[in-house]
């Protein structure tokens, strides 16, 4: 029982910005349902008065203290970039204002 | 058609983001210091490279706490981090680490004074997040990029939709920010984006509850572009409605040269942001004695301030907003230790704080470090004209010279020979000279006319350059003329 269209596939990997073929389409609809139905299952579980998970490490409250350090040198980032010009990093302009 | 919609009423809701006052970044240890050259203030984690791990800065999250707390909320005592997911090149990482549906506070309020009313706006949430990278756009087909501000912490303040008006949006960003500066959260700069507003706004048939289409407006950089946004998009809507057009969801951007609001273009799904727990960090978790403790650390609010000194000390509304309303709760604190040392009438130090020390810290441009005078001093002085040993004129200059040299009062009056001459026999030879230079004025008075009296006092105070004892002089006169 599909619960997910290949319509709604095309949607999340627009999202993600992943082009994908039709043949690639057909087999993560496959893939994605199965995946789905597996929860699916999953959630039959009963699982009244358990508290949600958020993350699965049993560990809270890591924070570093107030301090500045070094940053990189501006070369060394810059050099990695697609695109750059003087300081600055350069992309496609996108959305106007 | 046009009376159909001729009663309306305006529902804002305000979105405040205010970057917070911190050495570090967010999740890094860049330095957030403003106005350094591009990409100067960037490592692995604000720039989004792989294999890199963020740290919250436990000063960031402390922020939060206090101004959740200063606005009256509610804590989550367990909170986490959220990941807003969207793809656009001001955050290098595809996402912007937020929180979503477990933000640090929750259902606070503010109040807010407005013409002499206090009007309690419901706070919604106070969550804390990372601010985005600046992009420029020079050219046609691309845009530059500055990391520096990517991963600065930000905060972001929502209020549910209690503001009615332009004028209650403004008061409400005025009180929020004053608290925001006095708690050390934020610098308010709204010029340098440090704080940035952004109201949504509807309009509803007067009388029905339900919410209208919301617009959201964007780029108000100052109170008076508050208000001027709000004012003109509320008419723009109310005129639209009373065409009978449809309002659309949109986001309009405040154009400050032209003064309109012009619709701006924005991506397609662009709420869709899969918003799903942040999985590099770890819950954070408050408990009673951090709570209680970041509480303490609190100062008296803006508002605590007002309600004392209006109701405790008699201070009108705008003689309490003169001390209250500044970035420098100084001014104030100075006030209530000025008071706690003189012991006397709040409004006569009240009067002093507004005629001479606000004069001059005005003039030296409000700055508090500069500061020299001591509340005590002031207390000090203010005794001394009490029992007569300085008059009114000479405590002005008294003031004067505490303001420049922070010495006290007792000490600038000796050194200067400041003290009143309070004795007959010190003031006797004066005054017998006075009368002796104006007979006729002598004579006119002999004869009634009661007017010429001050010249005679003024001529005396002159003599002793403001030092004599007025109510001797007074009477010293009076004795002689009748004579
Ligand atoms: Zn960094």
């Amino acid at each position: 029982m599909p619960r997910l269209s290949i319509e709604e596939v095309e949607h999340v990997a627009w999202l993600a910005r992943l082009r994908l073929s039709e043949a690639e389409k057909q087999r993560l609809t496959g893939d994605l349902n199965t995946i789905l139905a597996h929860f699916e299952r999953l959630q039959q579980l009963d699982t009244t008065g358990v508290e949600g998970t958020s993350h699965a490490v049993p560990m809270s409250n890591r924070y570093r203290d107030d301090e500045p350090r070094p940053s990189l040198p501006r070369e060394e980032f810059l050099r990695e970039a697609p695109d750059a010009r003087d300081a600055f990093f350069v992309v496609p302009r996108i959305v106007e204002t | 058609m046009a009376t159909l919609f001729a009663k309306v009423e305006t529902v804002l809701g305000m979105e405040v983001h205010a970057e917070l006052l911190t050495q570090s970044k967010m999740f890094c240890g860049c330095s957030t210091q403003f106005g350094a050259p591009p990409n100067s203030q960037c490592c692995p984690v604000c720039l989004g490279l792989p294999g890199s791990l963020p740290v919250p800065n436990r000063a960031a999250v402390e922020h939060v706490l206090r101004t959740a707390l200063a606005l009256n909320c509610r804590i989550n005592w367990r909170s986490i981090f959220h990941r807003k997911n969207y793809f656009y090149p001001d955050l290098p990482k595809a996402y912007q680490i937020s929180q979503y549906d477990v933000p640090i506070g929750v259902d606070g309020y503010l109040d807010v004074r407005l013409d002499g009313e206090v009007k309690r706006i419901r706070i919604r949430r106070v969550h804390l997040e990372e601010d985005t990278g600046k992009l420029f756009h020079i050219e046609a087909a691309t845009s530059f990029v500055d990391y520096n501000r990517s991963g600065v912490p930000l905060m972001e303040v929502v209020s549910e939709p209690d503001i009615y008006s332009a004028e209650e949006a403004r008061a409400y960003l005025r009180a929020l920010r004053l608290v925001l500066v006095w708690i050390g959260a934020s610098d308010g700069k709204m010029e340098q984006g440090s704080l940035r507003c952004e109201p949504n706004i509807s309009i509803r048939p007067a009388g029905t509850t339900e919410l209208g289409t919301k617009v959201e407006l964007k780029n108000l950089n100052s109170f008076q572009s508050v208000y001027q946004g709000v004012a003109y998009e509320v008419e723009r809507q109310t005129q639209a409605l009373a065409r009978g057009e449809e309002l659309v969801q949109e986001t309009r951007r405040w154009d400050e040269e032209r003064l309109i609001t012009a619709p701006m273009r924005t991506k397609e799904y662009a709420h869709d942001y899969r918003y799903f727990p942040e999985p590099d960090l770890v819950p954070l978790e408050f408990d009673a004695p951090w709570i209680e403790r970041l509480r303490a650390g609190l100062p008296e609010l803006p508002e605590a301030r007002y309600a004392r000194y209006v109701r405790d000390y008699g201070l009108s509304e705008y003689e309490a907003s003169l001390l209250i309303e500044r970035d420098q709760p100084q001014v104030s604190d100075f006030f209530d230790a000025a008071l706690r040392a003189y012991g006397g009438d709040p409004k006569r130090v009240s009067n002093w704080m507004q005629s001479d020390f606000l004069r001059l810290f005005n003039a030296a441009g409000e700055d508090w470090p500069a500061v020299k005078v001591r509340p005590e001093h002031l207390a000090a002085m203010l005794k001394l004209q009490d029992k007569g040993q300085i008059s009114g004129k000479i405590a002005k200059e008294v003031f004067e010279v505490m303001w420049t040299t922070g010495k006290p009062p007792e000490q600038i009056v000796q050194e200067r020979g400041l003290q009143v001459i309070g004795t007959e026999e010190d003031l006797a030879p004066i005054i017998d000279q006075v009368l002796a230079q104006h007979p006729a004025v002598v004579e006119s008075i002999r004869k009634g006319e009661e007017g010429k009296f001050n010249f005679l006092v003024g001529q005396v105070m002159r003599a002793t350059r403001g030092k004599a004892d007025p109510g001797l002089v007074n009477r010293m006169l009076r004795e002689r003329i009748a004579g």
